[in-house]
């Protein structure tokens, strides 16, 4: 199968939507990935979920903290190169053990064009394994939703950090030249 | 100027029930244990640059409440964006308050950069955040007491403080308990 990001909405994007809501997933930080649009959208148009557009991920890590505090649930959205950007932050997580939802979109890997996006994207698994994440790759559709629902569990349920990394072969290659 | 420990009681002074306080990491969480231990703090001992998104996280998730980030200039500095993602948010139940005395205090009050003329007032003010305050005198910092307490837009404020030094007191140290004695305590605010 060979998927391009321009293409419409796949099943698995809708499907991992319904994941979130069904979860009770109330606060939604991202800071905006081309393989994370469907989900934004979907989000954007949700009254029972409030999307907060970050200027960097380790907001959203901070935020997280804070809505569990209040009594809702989060889930982070961002790409691959947003991982590095968290590292510190994620220490409140591990400190404190609150529950973290990150769903990551990876770059730097299946059909990159870019090399500047390989140094991070090549290291995205060990630097969460580093910082106490569970990490889950996924690289099929019907493998979304079961890792979503595991990392739910995980974070929720043993309030700690999960994270589910949605491969570049699963979302398809960025279109350079239309 | 305010002495920042008397300027952090002036604040907390016939504080709300439904007020819950993030104080960023370093003097001001030591400021704000030094007012009175409270199931309401959020101490902070680390995550430097995330005060004022854990409270936007908190106010979003709690509307019942008031949140109330008091941190200090070098911290709100290092998370300056989480200003544009407040201002684009809104939260009218969100106060953020910096303790400006332009040092970094817990590394040896090596100066930061709202002593080289960064004006953190004129950032909160571009980033859209609807109320922005600089706190002159004594008058006005029991004004901010009350905003805190019923501002119904976002806020953001500066207290000019000195450049003292108190003794550190230290809160509860284990992060595990300080979220769920504050979780628990936020629960019962409606």
């Amino acid at each position: 199968m060979t998927a391009t990001s321009d293409r419409d909405p796949q099943p698995w994007q809708d499907q991992l939507f319904d994941a979130l809501k069904g979860a009770g997933i109330r606060q939604v930080g991202y800071v905006p990935d081309a393989g994370h649009s469907r989900l934004i959208a979907r989000c954007k148009a949700d009254p029972d979920i409030r999307d907060v557009v970050l200027t960097t991920e380790e907001e959203g890590i901070a935020m997280a903290a804070g809505a569990w505090l209040g009594g809702q649930r989060s889930a982070l959205l961002m790409q691959s190169s947003g991982v590095g950007n968290c590292v510190n932050m994620l220490s409140l997580i591990r400190a404190c053990r609150f529950p973290m939802l990150m769903l990551v979109t990876m770059r730097g890997e299946w059909e990159e064009f870019n090399p500047w996006q390989e140094p991070m994207g090549s290291i995205v698994d060990p630097v969460l394994k580093l910082c106490d994440t569970h990490v889950a790759k996924v690289e099929t559709p019907d493998a979304v939703v079961p890792a979503v629902q595991n990392a739910l569990q995980l974070a929720f349920g043993d309030d700690r950090a999960a994270a589910v990394l949605l491969s570049q072969k699963l979302i398809g290659r960025k279109v350079w030249v239309k | 100027m305010f002495e920042r420990r008397a300027a952090m009681a002036t604040l907390l002074a016939g504080r709300p029930n439904n007020l819950v306080l993030v104080p960023g990491l370093g003097s001001c969480t030591w400021d704000a244990f030094a007012a009175g231990d409270d199931d309401r703090n959020f101490y902070l001992w680390g995550a430097m640059g995330g005060a004022a998104m854990i409270g936007l996280g908190l106010a979003l998730a709690k509307p019942e409440a008031r949140v109330a980030v008091i941190t200090g200039d070098g911290e709100m500095l290092m998370g300056m964006g989480s200003l544009a993602t407040i201002g684009v948010q809104k939260p009218k139940n969100l106060a953020i308050v910096v303790f400006d005395n332009g040092l970094y205090g817990e590394t040896g009050m090596q100066e930061s950069h709202t002593s080289g003329g960064v004006d953190l007032l004129a950032v909160a003010r571009g980033c859209g955040i609807e109320r922005v305050v600089d706190v002159a005198d004594e008058a006005g910092l029991k004004e901010l007491a009350g905003l805190l307490a019923t501002s119904d837009r976002s806020l953001f404020a500066r207290v000019a403080i000195t450049r003292d030094d108190p003794p550190r007191l230290l809160p509860e140290k284990d992060g595990v308990v300080i979220k769920d004695r504050v979780r628990r305590a936020v629960e019962k605010i409606s």
